[in-house]
């Protein structure tokens, strides 16, 4: 066949390969010794990740007065990151569910590794409030189950039960949908690997997975009722997550436009740290045919545009505060960007609409290096607008006799380190023992873009 | 029981919907195809019916919504019910955020396993592979020789005008 580029279709993977190259791509970097670099990073990984068990475990052991937290800001640090990492997760969901419903062929090249990011994401994220609970090893009173009190159940109205049925939800079908992408590509492992453990391994895990259309048939139907389930459940996740801030009535916290506001900036957020990882691993593992910079372009106008909702939600509340004419919301805002917490409020405002116009431009979005920068700076304005609503909606309440601030302790900083060595290590461990893209599905668009492919 | 089929192996997408399509058209019996990937229009190509698998997902998610909205109820208006906050003792409306995870959760698993065992898919079984490299990019068409009119000279022949790259002829055992 002539490989003719379509002027309609850009082809969605460089270098013009057949299945076959496809599987020795992707399994090339899993079948030989990892590099020094990974090396390198692991390291470094799972020394944060050491530091952090250390910090968790003396904080359990000594209490929570080790944190920086006090009876006016009760809330600061673990739910800032709590829900830092749930925002993170979605973005994994995003492309692996929503993109699928609507057919954006190019997610096959991301899908796998976002959706990896998404539970290491969702476990970070779950460590937090079992820590915040400050008896963490009673964290299954969450659930509802017969008990010897009564039995005494969960109050089912309060946000945070909802919010434990949501991650834990939210948790275990990214989990399946994840593990049944994964299913015909473990077969193409087993087939290709030497016998011996390895191959014992992905044997198992493949469940005899043997190509065959009837399964591949149902396959598809379930691979579809699943992004269909995972949809509309990554936009309730965020919305429970904003409900137990919304339901509450702090000024700052009381806003019906929190749901939206919240989906969008998790989203943004993730988005930011899948191209920060896209970005290393395409590198490491030399996939630059795969991960191509049309990819990088297309993230980074999905970053405009939730940068674009989540700065239209910034202007909002502020419009709000003043319109509504409510004394307590209007300090709030006004405490928000002019109080002492004014440095954290306008670290938020410039990484996360300011910085991102830049990506207005295509020379920016093709240049790798300042598109890892500002993927990086999202990073931490997404982490400080936690910050902000949370702290600074807590720390000068209505009583001026008990305003406060909050300043985090050593202890609760090499927590949150701790979570980011979790994420780094379970992701390059992932990258080492796993296929980072999606075989079965890349081979499927392959010819997108040439002559007579893209539909049939 | 055993069957004896002839098989064609490919190796484009092109070739096996296209030689799908025509043997199914010249009424030889489809055993199965074998693909490394979903291709678009196989499953038309060899007439299989619709999955029924959004039912299963359906009827368990129905089911485990209800069973939530019933246990919900139970639990907080009637075995040992609390007054939080002045609330009503039936509140429907603060049921509705966990009524909708539970069931996502119980259509979403339970369709996985229903999947599973509808495709007798479980750990640790041995795959029946027609060619080692049909998980990687190699596609495989199983006729079944089903009475003494099928010729294997001609059939053979008419996979090879559709650019099979091999065809064999084998004799394979039939789960019940």
């Amino acid at each position: 066949m002539a490989e003719v580029c379509s002027p309609l279709r850009i082809p969605l993977i460089a270098g013009h390969k057949n299945p076959a190259a496809v599987t020795e791509d992707v399994c090339r970097p899993m079948l030989r010794p990892p590099s020094t670099l990974w090396w390198a990073g692991f390291t470094v990984a799972f020394a944060l990740l050491l530091l952090g068990v250390a910090a968790v475990s003396y904080q359990i052991a000594t209490g929570v007065g080790t944190w920086g937290l006090n009876t006016t800001v009760g809330w600061a640090f673990d739910i800032t990151n709590f829900v830092f990492w749930v925002g993170i997760g979605h973005a994994g969901t995003l492309i692996s569910a929503i993109l699928f419903l609507f057919r954006q062929k190019w997610r096959t090249s991301v899908n796998r590794s976002a959706e990896a990011m998404t539970l290491f994401a969702v476990m970070c994220a779950g460590i937090f409030p079992v820590i915040h609970t400050g008896r963490p090893w009673l964290a299954y009173w969450l659930f509802p189950y017969p008990n010897t009190r009564g039995p005494l159940w969960i109050n089912f109205r309060s946000p945070l039960a909802w919010d434990c049925f949501a991650i834990s939800t939210y948790f275990l079908i990214s989990a399946t949908f994840w593990y049944v992408g994964l299913i015909p590509d473990l077969a193409t492992i087993r087939d290709r690997v030497a016998p011996g453990l390895r191959q014992r391994l992905f044997a198992t895990f493949s469940l005899g997975w043997n190509g065959s259309y009837r399964v591949w048939r149902h396959y598809e139907v379930l691979y579809l009722l699943l992004a269909g389930l995972a949809t509309p459940l990554v936009v309730s996740v965020h919305t429970i997550v904003s409900w137990d801030f919304a339901t509450a009535v702090i000024p700052g916290w009381h806003a019906t436009i929190f749901p939206p506001y919240f989906v969008a900036g998790a989203i943004f957020s993730g988005i930011a740290m899948v191209l920060t990882l896209m970005i290393v691993a395409r590198k490491l593992m030399g996939l630059e045919d795969y991960i191509t910079l049309r990819h990088v372009d297309v993230m980074c106008k999905l970053l405009l545009l939730t940068s674009s909702i989540v700065a239209l939600a910034y202007g909002t509340e502020f419009f709000t505060a003043f319109y509504g004419g409510n004394a307590y919301e209007q300090f709030v805002f006004r405490n928000r960007a002019l109080g002492p917490f004014a440095w954290a409020y306008w670290t938020m405002v410039s990484c996360n609409v300011l910085v991102p116009q830049l990506l207005w431009f295509r020379g920016v979005r093709r240049r790798l290096e300042l598109v890892f920068f500002l993927s990086l700076l999202i990073n931490v304005g997404m982490w400080f607008e936690r910050f902000v609503i949370i702290v600074t909606s807590l720390h000068r309440d209505f009583l001026p006799s008990s305003w406060a601030m909050y300043r985090p302790t050593i202890v609760e900083v090499s927590t949150l380190l701790g979570s980011f060595g979790l994420f780094f290590t379970c992701f390059l461990i992932f990258c080492r023992i796993l296929p980072v893209i999606a075989m079965g599905e890349v081979k499927a668009v392959l010819r997108h873009g040439h002559e007579n492919g893209g539909h049939a | 029981m055993s069957q004896r089929v002839l098989i064609g192996i490919f190796d484009s997408e092109d070739a096996i919907l296209q030689v799908t399509e025509s043997a199914r058209r010249r009424g030889l019996k489809i055993v199965d195809v074998f693909a490394p990937y979903a291709v678009h229009g196989l499953d038309r190509a060899m007439g299989l019916e619709r999955s029924k698998l959004p039912w299963v997902c359906a009827a368990l998610g129905l089911f485990g919504a209800s069973f939530k909205v019933w246990f919900e109820y139970w639990t907080t208006a009637s075995d040992w019910p609390i007054n939080v906050g002045g609330k009503p003792w039936n509140s429907l409306p603060a049921f509705v955020p966990i009524t909708f995870e539970v069931m996502v959760l119980f259509a979403g698993i339970s369709t996985v396993l229903a999947f599973f065992g509808m495709n007798r898919l479980w750990p640790g079984r041995r795959a029946a592979l027609l060619d080692p490299r049909v998980s990687n990019d190699r596609f495989a068409l199983v006729l079944e020789e089903d009475n003494a009119a099928f010729d294997v000279d001609e059939i053979g022949h008419f996979l090879r005008e559709h650019q099979a790259i091999r065809v064999e002829e084998r004799e394979q055992e039939i789960a019940a």
